[in-house]
């Protein structure tokens, strides 16, 4: 079970006030959060702080709203009956004020927002390679230690079961690293099942394990299979421009009703053929406007020597799981704070259920999100540590991983095996996309075998222990997905049901998840509704 | 996915190597970078971004390796192509700050 750490483990080791797993968006605002509030604070990223994570490749609009009673009641509205009628107002509203002032912040901290042809400064989209390398260097002139290329694999827990750190290895060092902190921030990112959506293969859920593994729950795990569209062969999903697009199947026949705003017609086509887009309802100005958009959406195509505004190309629909789900860490507290003492969520890692409920139909609501509940959960976990003072110098801490980490002197860990096998059961949009009891029972199935399996399989090697942990993650993740999708016996938000087509009044709960070995489900009551609810 | 780093343009800073999300180069003590595990590259073209000299080029499929031909993509201009277009140039800067999304976000 549990080994304690003992003083010589790491090659490296660093004592914190506030640790940081992951260094995307929500994480780089909890850094800068915990180290303004006095903490020290260490952030560590399996990739680069700057490049790596869902944003920092994207564009992505930003749920900014000038702070009128008329404007945020109407952006607070329209999204009500989208997320299944789950989210919270009350949530709304802070996270409108939060990231009012985190981009007027970003404004003045020399971001370079567009303006309008009356000169005024455009605020509602972000830029992700310039709002990261921002990111990246206000985390650096905060004085916050940052360790690139350093996945964390696991927590470490004191004996009253609270958080107190985390291990990792130096991937280009070929070393370990151990950080003893008095709280933890887990913003490690959704899960996307290694679907190559853009920036989005280092998001494999690998903190929703390390967190479950030190008893942390979850929340409406059932929002979790959202697709976005990309060209087949490409990885840059743009899903808002093909609302200016015409989709035809292979004999060129246009496809009805099949639209941006309409994937799921898109999926059931592409179950049985290829499907076609032609961007050619954007004029010249939009087409104008899109280049200056988003560069990246052209790089596929201009590198392809396709014109997508005058030539069809095919597309495909890429998972994007929890990333654009709203699945993730249950939240417990307005501070962010997880089930577990000590360990806060932020950005996607957490649940976006408090105000998008079971629905997030592009990045702006989740950038807004990241950097509030980064914003709020570095100020908290700063906090904990000052309160905390020097009582924890003396603790004794346990490593809390398990699953690909114990030596069990069985069968080796492949994590390529496990990684496709994971895949099997969450790509394919006729179990994922369109759910039914029959399909989802045998999948949890082969899930609850896989893990089974992996939990008695012997330590992984040590060049293959990150994609070990991360083959891990993804079937711990397919399965409060997946049993969570089982519990919920009608269509709500982005879960679909074809067995259950309709929206079930008797069924606006929330859905607490959890457990490794043995996944369990709960309902909890959802929050008071601001309107009535309307059956779809 | 990543197919090159140009032994011409390459100056052996090894930021390539340091800002790629997924890992995939390894440095060389006698050279430019090595694409030592193209598997793992997911296609999100950050590294162009970073290369100071525009050494690098990420083809557009993201499924599988592509062969590409340097003087090809030197004279049609698509080496540090991306980079120019974000404004990460010293000669591209004014591309800062003219993000048009706000011009998409309305219904058509």
């Amino acid at each position: 079970m549990a080994n304690t750490l003992s003083n010589a483990a790491g090659s490296i080791q660093f004592d914190a006030d506030v640790l940081v797993i992951g260094g995307g968006p929500a994480g780089a605002w909890a850094a800068c959060s915990a180290a303004g509030n006095g903490a020290r604070v260490v952030l560590v990223d399996k990739g680069y702080c700057g490049s790596s994570g869902a944003t920092a490749p994207s564009g992505t609009g930003v749920w900014y709203v000038q702070p009128e009673q008329a404007k945020r009641e109407a952006a607070m509205a329209s999204r009500e009956a989208l997320g299944g009628f789950l989210a919270d107002r009350a949530w709304m509203g802070r996270v409108l004020d939060q990231t009012y002032d985190n981009i007027n912040l970003l404004a003045e901290w020399g971001y370079p927002f567009a303006t309008n042809d009356e000169g005024k400064s455009q605020r509602t989209s972000l830029q992700g390679p310039e709002y990261m390398r921002l990111m990246r260097k206000r985390v650096r002139e905060a004085g916050v230690k940052i360790l690139d290329h350093s996945p964390a694999l696991e927590l470490l827990v004191d004996d009253e079961g609270a958080v107190a750190g985390a291990m990792g290895v130096r991937r280009q060092q070929d070393e370990s690293w151990v950080v003893r902190a008095k709280a933890v921030v887990i913003a490690t990112g959704g899960c996307a099942f290694l679907s190559k959506a853009l920036g989005c293969n280092v998001l494999t859920g690998d903190g929703y394990l390390m967190a479950a593994e030190a008893g942390a729950d979850f929340s409406s795990m059932e929002f979790s299979n959202a697709y976005a569209i990309a060209p087949a062969f490409g990885s840059v999903t743009k899903t808002l421009f093909y609302n200016w697009a015409t989709f035809t199947d292979e004999a060129g026949t246009v496809i009805p009703d099949a639209a941006g705003r309409h994937r799921s017609v898109i999926a059931k086509k592409l179950l049985s053929e290829k499907v076609y887009a032609q961007i050619d309802r954007a004029d010249e100005s939009v087409q104008a406007a899109m280049r200056m958009a988003q560069p990246n959406f052209f790089l596929s195509f201009d590198r392809g020597g396709i014109n997508p505004f005058t030539q069809r190309f095919p597309v495909t629909l890429r998972l994007e799981g929890t990333v654009r789900g709203t699945g993730g860490l249950r939240i417990t507290d307005q501070s962010c704070a997880t089930s577990v003492p000590g360990l806060y969520a932020a950005g996607d890692a957490a649940t976006r259920e408090l105000i998008c409920g079971g629905f997030t139909g592009g990045g702006s609501h989740n950038a807004a999100w990241a950097m509030s509940s980064g914003f709020w959960a570095g100020a908290a976990a700063a906090d904990r540590a000052r309160h905390l003072g020097t009582r924890t110098a003396k603790r004794v801490v346990t490593r809390a991983g398990g699953v690909a980490l114990e030596t069990r002197n069985d069968r080796p860990f492949d994590p390529a095996r496990v990684t496709r096998a994971v895949q099997d059961e969450v790509l394919p949009y006729d179990k994922n996309y369109f759910r039914t009891g029959t399909v989802l029972h045998h999948s949890l199935r082969q899930l609850d075998l896989l893990w089974s399996d992996i939990r008695q399989a012997d330590a992984a090697a040590p060049e293959d222990v990150v994609k070990a942990r991360e083959a891990a993650a993804m079937t711990a993740t397919a399965r409060w997905m997946f049993r969570s999708a089982l519990v919920r016996t009608e269509t709500r938000g982005m879960h679909k049901r074809e067995d259950y087509a309709k929206l079930d009044t008797a069924q606006r709960h929330l859905l607490t998840s959890g457990g490794l070995d043995e996944v369990w489900v709960k309902t909890r009551p959802a929050p008071a509704l601001a309107v009535q609810e309307v059956a779809a | 996915m990543i197919e090159l780093v140009s032994a011409e343009r390459c100056t052996q800073c090894n930021i390539c190597v340091a800002v790629c999300p997924v890992n995939v180069f390894d440095a060389a003590s006698d050279g430019p970078p090595i694409i030592a595990r193209q598997s793992d590259c997911q296609t999100c073209f950050m590294c162009e971004l970073y290369c100071p000299v525009d050494a690098l080029f990420v083809a557009h499929d993201a499924e599988g390796p592509a062969v590409v031909n340097e003087q090809v993509l030197v004279e049609t201009a698509l080496l540090g192509s991306y980079r120019e277009a974000i404004g990460w140039t010293p000669g591209s800067r004014d591309r800062r700050g003219t993000d048009q999304s706000f011009k998409l976000t309305q219904p058509h």
